[in-house]
């Protein structure tokens, strides 16, 4: 995987009419997890859906990857609660030309195994956040940007994603992850940074 | 081909989804099987102005049941995150909110097309009225769709825009309703009905343009809110 650098250069971000930061500069290059910390508020969120491309910024420049070279995990799971956990996979293999082949293996790997066909309403609140993080091994893209993948997962699920992302970093992505809680560091080239 | 896959798996989940809940799918059919039959209960017996009315009886049947179920076809996948997903995909987000529309028309307003030869029948309009009618609402109803969804789209973020939805839309639906129903008042004093039925064509044509990509729009704006 040949990722270029994500650069932010005095980047300004607003919710409504309230400026969250401004004059923003980072770098953050492949191979590297970048911690994004900051209070309730301070627009950690914002930043990352200004990184996916959800939202536009009020002032400066993103030079980062296209939509279909990274991964979006906001912090709702987007799943259909009607759905099972693999027609929920499917359908969004369906729309991004992924393989569908790839989903009993992304789930057995998140360790989702009698409950995945069945609906994702009666799924508990880890088993959800599972399922999503099952996407990010259905297709390789370059860089992941996941807010909060930690919400709700036990320990183990927390070393889960920790093994995932040093996996990334390894060949070569980038991640940006949000999280209040501290991210599992052995082996992982985590580099922490504060929004202020 | 990935793009007709992407709107193949679009479409095929609507429809699974209206599987999963029957009862729900039907709601607007059996509104709008209601509302006509109870309507001739409410005049005399015999009344021969009876079918003078049901062209816009039929019509405004089909303009409140078409609305009935639009105010959802975002919603949840607003609340759920589902959106985000979309807007990010390699699938342009107008082609996503068209594929949308498309199976909520064929689940919502299709099945209001082909019980209208039953009801026009029922309401005692004679053959070609019927036809004209049937016709009419074959045209007007995807109108209603993409004009609903549009306002639909515009919503999204509301709490509660349950009554604000119709309040919206209604008037923009006027045009759809004066032609819809003209066309089978037409038919009914033995004229021909192409002019009005034109018009609801060319109403189509111009909100199947437009709509998908004023509401993929106002999509992509409820997600900056």
């Amino acid at each position: 995987m040949n990722a270029a650098p994500l650069v932010l250069e005095s980047l300004a971000v607003a919710r409504g009419d309230r400026l969250l930061f401004e004059r923003l500069q980072l770098r953050v290059a492949p191979g590297e997890v970048l911690h994004l910390q900051g209070r309730n508020g301070a627009g950690k969120t914002s930043l990352l859906e200004v990184l996916a491309g959800l939202r536009t910024p009020e002032a400066g420049r993103v030079d980062g990857p296209a939509p279909g070279q990274l991964h979006w995990l906001g912090h709702k799971n987007a799943l259909h609660p009607a759905l099972s956990a693999v027609e929920n996979l499917r359908y969004w293999c369906g729309l991004q030309a992924a393989d569908p082949a790839g989903i009993g293996a992304a789930l057995d790997r998140l360790q989702l195994k009698a409950a995945r066909n069945r609906p994702v309403r009666t799924l508990s609140t880890g088993q959800k956040r599972r399922t999503a993080l099952a996407r990010l091994l259905l297709q390789r893209r370059a860089w992941w940007l996941l807010d909060e993948p930690l919400a709700g997962l036990d320990v183990d699920g927390a070393a889960l994603v920790a093994g995932l992302l040093a996996e990334h970093c390894a060949a070569g992505g980038g991640a940006i992850v949000t999280s209040h809680q501290a991210l599992p560091e052995d082996g992982l080239p985590v580099r922490h940074w504060r929004l202020q | 081909m990935s793009l007709v896959r992407a709107l193949g798996s679009t479409v095929g989940r609507e429809l699974r989804l209206a599987a999963r809940a029957p009862a729900e799918a039907a709601q607007p059919l059996l509104f709008y099987l209601l509302v006509v039959a109870l309507f001739p209960l409410g005049v005399a017996p015999n009344e021969p102005s009876l079918p003078v009315y049901a062209p816009a009886l039929v019509w405004i049947a089909a303009l409140l049941a078409s609305l009935m179920t639009l105010e959802r076809v975002f919603r949840n996948d607003y609340e759920d995150g589902t959106l985000e997903q979309l807007a990010l995909a390699p699938l342009p987000l107008p082609l996503t909110v068209a594929a949308k529309l498309a199976a909520h028309w064929l689940l919502g307003g299709l099945p209001l097309v082909l019980a209208a030869p039953l009801l026009a029948s029922g309401l005692g309009l004679d053959a070609a009225t019927g036809r004209a009618l049937t016709l009419a609402l074959l045209l007007g109803t995807p109108t209603l769709v993409l004009l609903g969804g549009f306002a639909a789209a515009l919503t999204v973020g509301l709490p509660r825009a349950g009554v604000l939805l119709p309040i919206l839309v209604l008037p923009m639906l006027s045009p759809v309703l004066i032609f819809g129903a003209g066309a089978a008042r037409a038919a009914a004093q033995g004229l021909d009905p192409a002019a009005p039925l034109y018009f609801l064509a060319a109403l189509l044509a111009l909100s199947l343009t437009l709509v998908p990509f004023a509401a993929a729009a106002a999509l992509r704006n409820a997600l900056e809110a």
